[in-house]
């Protein structure tokens, strides 16, 4: 940084003692210390708009395929197994007639109402989530369409969770680190969470942002999920969805998920 | 003045347990500065030693926002070099040592940052790995 | 004024103490809830709100009815009300106390709390809800606070109390409509969706909040020197009667609405409610226990001779409330959660844990009416304002 920031500081307050601009005024209440030219992102990261998951419900055998998955993320994310109701989890495999409870049919085939549905945060495009939170702890990223939290901020009211149509938000009602045994962590590369916040599926933005696709998926076999840019026309979620009949959970809330199925 | 002895003896007991602190402490050593281990293996960090002193807390702050709000992950530091901007995986690469650095002041000045109820130390990497 | 709250019979003194006994125990379950966080409540992934936001909507309402004083005295020149308004206000002022107490011991990070105002959210409903309930908390210790002083010195109230009077009107419909639309704007959550929540609120507030106000009257009456007047409580009874038949009115027209058409996620809530669901009704003797509270009290408070004699409307009055609090202290909040957005039942039910915080909050909530009531009748008794008429009426 070529000028001292103290002293720029300095200069920002006189010329707001002096009038000389609203910026510098705000600047002098809640000083930014670090120049907003000094960071950047880091240029390995994965490029999207708009990103989102279909999840080939076709390639499910057995709910243990879609448990291995599960694993995976909550391996990558520590997140602890609770027993209980008082659970955390970020992804799950549930029932076609919990997953879909808009299309109650009967006469669906069995081996459809069968098969394990992975469900997680479906990153809507008109998160009820994100308007409901008091503090923008839960936000969506503009630029790439995450539905986020800033587990920092997070004041534990749980609005987020009465307003999600899909389930998808868990609260730590206790230390988190009180399960896992004998404090080892399944990944000492990701922090856990702090007794009394919410947390969901983050669609992996720590392995976007160092290129790597998320843990989920990269682990899937056999095209099971398929992740990608929504906006991007070439890429393997547009072909995918342009050639196939899919279907998003709860449509009719408005919602816009950005996970599709493929049934 | 009325009551003037229960308002007296009110007031010297206010004063009593306002300035308890200060007669607790009477005769006592003050407690020895402290005295943060710095790491051997870098000389520099992202900032000036003086400023990092200061501010570091404003410095991790608006990294975090950075890093979790804002996808900005990479800082260039006072030396021109670019660094991660993550508290357990690039702060204490260096600082690898909790009790010796962070705790130091912190404990002299009786703060306790919250950071560790998520964030790994090296430590428990260590242990974790 | 205060110093009317440090003199006072044994029993005064006595009940007190017993309400920090409460408080202290109170505080001790918080103390184990902060240090494990909300692990040690009923509530669950599934059912994440629970008996603490439900005493907060409960509560909201019964801050509301102060407008049922206020309004007919200030708008209406209804004297009767005149010499209680300090009653209404002053239950207002416990009542928002204890709303914004059951806030902070639901959050999961109370420390954090005042994120909330650094990072303000205009979108949050619950942001609008903070200004509400906290200014409708000023309003009412500014607006009590200087009508009592003036009443104390036989003077009129100073003039610019009175746009602040007549702002708390609307304020204290805000402060529940407000409240019903941190539930009511939700989708997915098919019992809250619903338009008619927060008049369903208000005539319940109204129900609950006066019929409260005459309990208090009755008390006040046999335990002071200070009769808040045999005509303003028969009115009071008029309003209850009113607004729990509106409050029972606008039930069913949720009923018809939601078995008419039929849609499942709509009806499964007051299925599991009412009738059990999928073999899960812990609820059901409850809310048909509300529901004939109800109804009792419509027979009783209908009937201007039943109505008319104190005892009854007491009774009525009692039964007013186990109406109104069952509705909305238990069954309005987990029965919007039960069954989940994914169609699966996890039932809630309160820990003892949690439930002696809950009337730790209540402790402190009617401490502080204790000592705010204590003063106002104090300045009654002082100035020799003990029955209807007695003193010239100075506003």
């Amino acid at each position: 940084m070529a000028v001292n920031r103290r002293e720029f500081i300095k200069i920002a307050g006189l010329s707001a003692a002096l009038g000389l601009g609203g910026k510098a005024a705000f600047d002098l209440v809640l000083p930014g210390q670090v120049d907003a030219a000094q960071m950047s992102r880091p240029p390995q990261a994965l490029q999207g708009s708009h990103w989102a998951m279909v999840v080939d419900l076709k390639k499910f055998k057995s709910e243990a395929d879609a448990m291995a998955l599960q694993e995976i993320c909550h391996q990558a994310h520590n997140v602890p197994t609770i027993p209980g109701k008082q659970e955390i989890k970020w992804i799950w495999p549930t029932k076609f007639e919990h997953a879909f409870t808009h299309l109650e049919n009967r006469q669906i085939p069995p081996d459809i109402l069968e098969t394990p549905v992975l469900v997680l945060c479906n990153h809507c495009e008109n998160p009820p989530c994100v308007r409901v939170c008091p503090t923008k702890a839960t936000f969506k990223r503009e630029s790439d369409g995450i539905v986020i939290m800033d587990m920092h901020r997070c004041i534990g009211c749980r609005f987020c969770m009465a307003a999600c149509p899909y389930g998808a938000r868990s609260f730590n009602f206790a230390d988190p680190r009180n399960y896992f045994k004998d404090g080892k962590l399944p990944n000492p590369d990701y922090p856990t969470r702090t007794k009394g916040v919410v947390e969901k599926c983050n669609f992996c933005a720590e392995r976007l942002a160092v290129g790597k696709l998320p843990a989920c998926v990269e682990a899937a076999k056999d095209g099971q999920l398929i992740f990608g840019d929504l906006n991007d026309p070439r890429s393997e979620v547009r072909k995918t969805l342009r050639t196939n009949y899919s279907i998003r959970r709860k449509p009719d809330l408005g919602t816009q998920p950005s996970v599709y199925y493929l049934v | 003045m009325y009551n003037a002895g229960k308002i007296i003896t009110g007031l010297v007991i206010f004063v009593v347990i306002f300035t308890l602190p200060l007669w607790w402490q009477v005769g006592k050593a003050a407690p020895p500065a402290p005295k943060p281990e710095l790491p051997k293996t870098a000389k520099v960090c992202v900032e000036d030693t003086a400023y990092m002193r200061t501010s570091h807390m404003q410095l991790l702050n608006d990294w975090r926002n950075a890093v979790v709000r804002d996808q900005d992950r990479v800082y260039v530091g006072k030396d021109g070099k670019k660094y991660s901007m993550s508290l357990t995986n690039d702060c204490m690469a260096c600082h690898n040592d909790k009790k010796k650095f962070c705790d130091q002041c912190h404990n002299y000045l009786a703060v306790a940052p919250y950071c560790w109820d998520c964030h790994l130390t090296p430590e428990q990497v260590k242990e974790s790995k | 004024m205060l110093e009317k709250a440090i003199t006072g019979s044994k029993n005064y003194w006595g009940w007190l103490a017993f309400l920090l006994a409460v408080i202290i125990a109170g505080v001790l379950a918080y103390l184990v809830q902060y240090n494990k966080g909300l692990m040690i409540t009923g509530m669950s992934r599934d059912v994440s709100w629970g008996f603490y936001i439900a005493q907060f909507t409960f509560l909201v309402g019964v801050a509301a009815s102060a407008v049922m004083l206020v309004l007919p005295f200030y708008l209406h020149n209804y004297k009767d009300f005149g010499r209680i308004t300090i009653m209404g206000e002053f239950l207002a002022i416990s009542a928002v106390t204890m709303c914004l107490l059951f806030i902070i011991v639901d959050l999961g990070k109370p420390m954090r709390a005042l994120n909330m105002i650094l990072h303000p959210t205009p979108n949050s409903i619950l942001f609008w809800d903070m200004i509400v309930l906290n200014g409708y908390l000023a309003i009412n210790l500014v607006v009590g606070w200087v009508v009592l002083s003036s009443e104390r010195k036989q003077l009129p109230p100073p003039g610019w109390i009175k746009p602040i009077i007549y702002l708390s009107i609307p304020w204290a419909v805000s402060i529940h409509t407000v409240t019903a639309f941190l539930y009511c704007g939700l989708p997915g959550r098919g019992f809250w969706l619903t338009a008619i929540l927060a008049p369903r609120f208000l005539a319940s507030a109204f129900a609950s909040g006066p019929s409260v106000l005459i309990l208090l009257s009755l008390l006040v009456r046999k335990l002071t020197k200070f009769d808040p007047g045999k005509e303003a409580i028969q009115s009071l009874a008029k309003i209850v009667t009113y607004a729990i038949i509106l409050n029972l009115f606008f039930l069913s027209l949720e009923f018809f609405t939601v078995f008419y058409s039929q849609i499942p996620s709509h009806m499964t809530h007051l299925q599991y409610l009412f009738a059990g669901y999928h073999g899960y009704g812990a609820l059901v003797p409850f809310m048909w226990a509300s529901m004939i509270c109800g109804l009792l009290a419509i027979a009783l408070l209908i009937n201007p001779r039943t109505r008319k004699k104190e005892p009854v409307l007491g009774v009525a009055a009692v039964l007013v409330f186990i109406c109104t609090w069952i509705d909305k202290g238990m069954g309005m909040i987990s029965g919007g959660f039960v069954p989940n957005p994914l169609h699966e039942i996890t039932e809630y039910s309160p820990t003892p844990l949690e439930l002696t915080i809950t009337v730790g909050v209540y402790a402190v909530g009617i401490f502080i009416l204790t000592i705010l009531y204590k003063v106002a009748v104090g300045v009654k008794e002082e100035i020799g304002d003990f029955k209807p008429g007695d003193v010239a009426p100075s506003h």
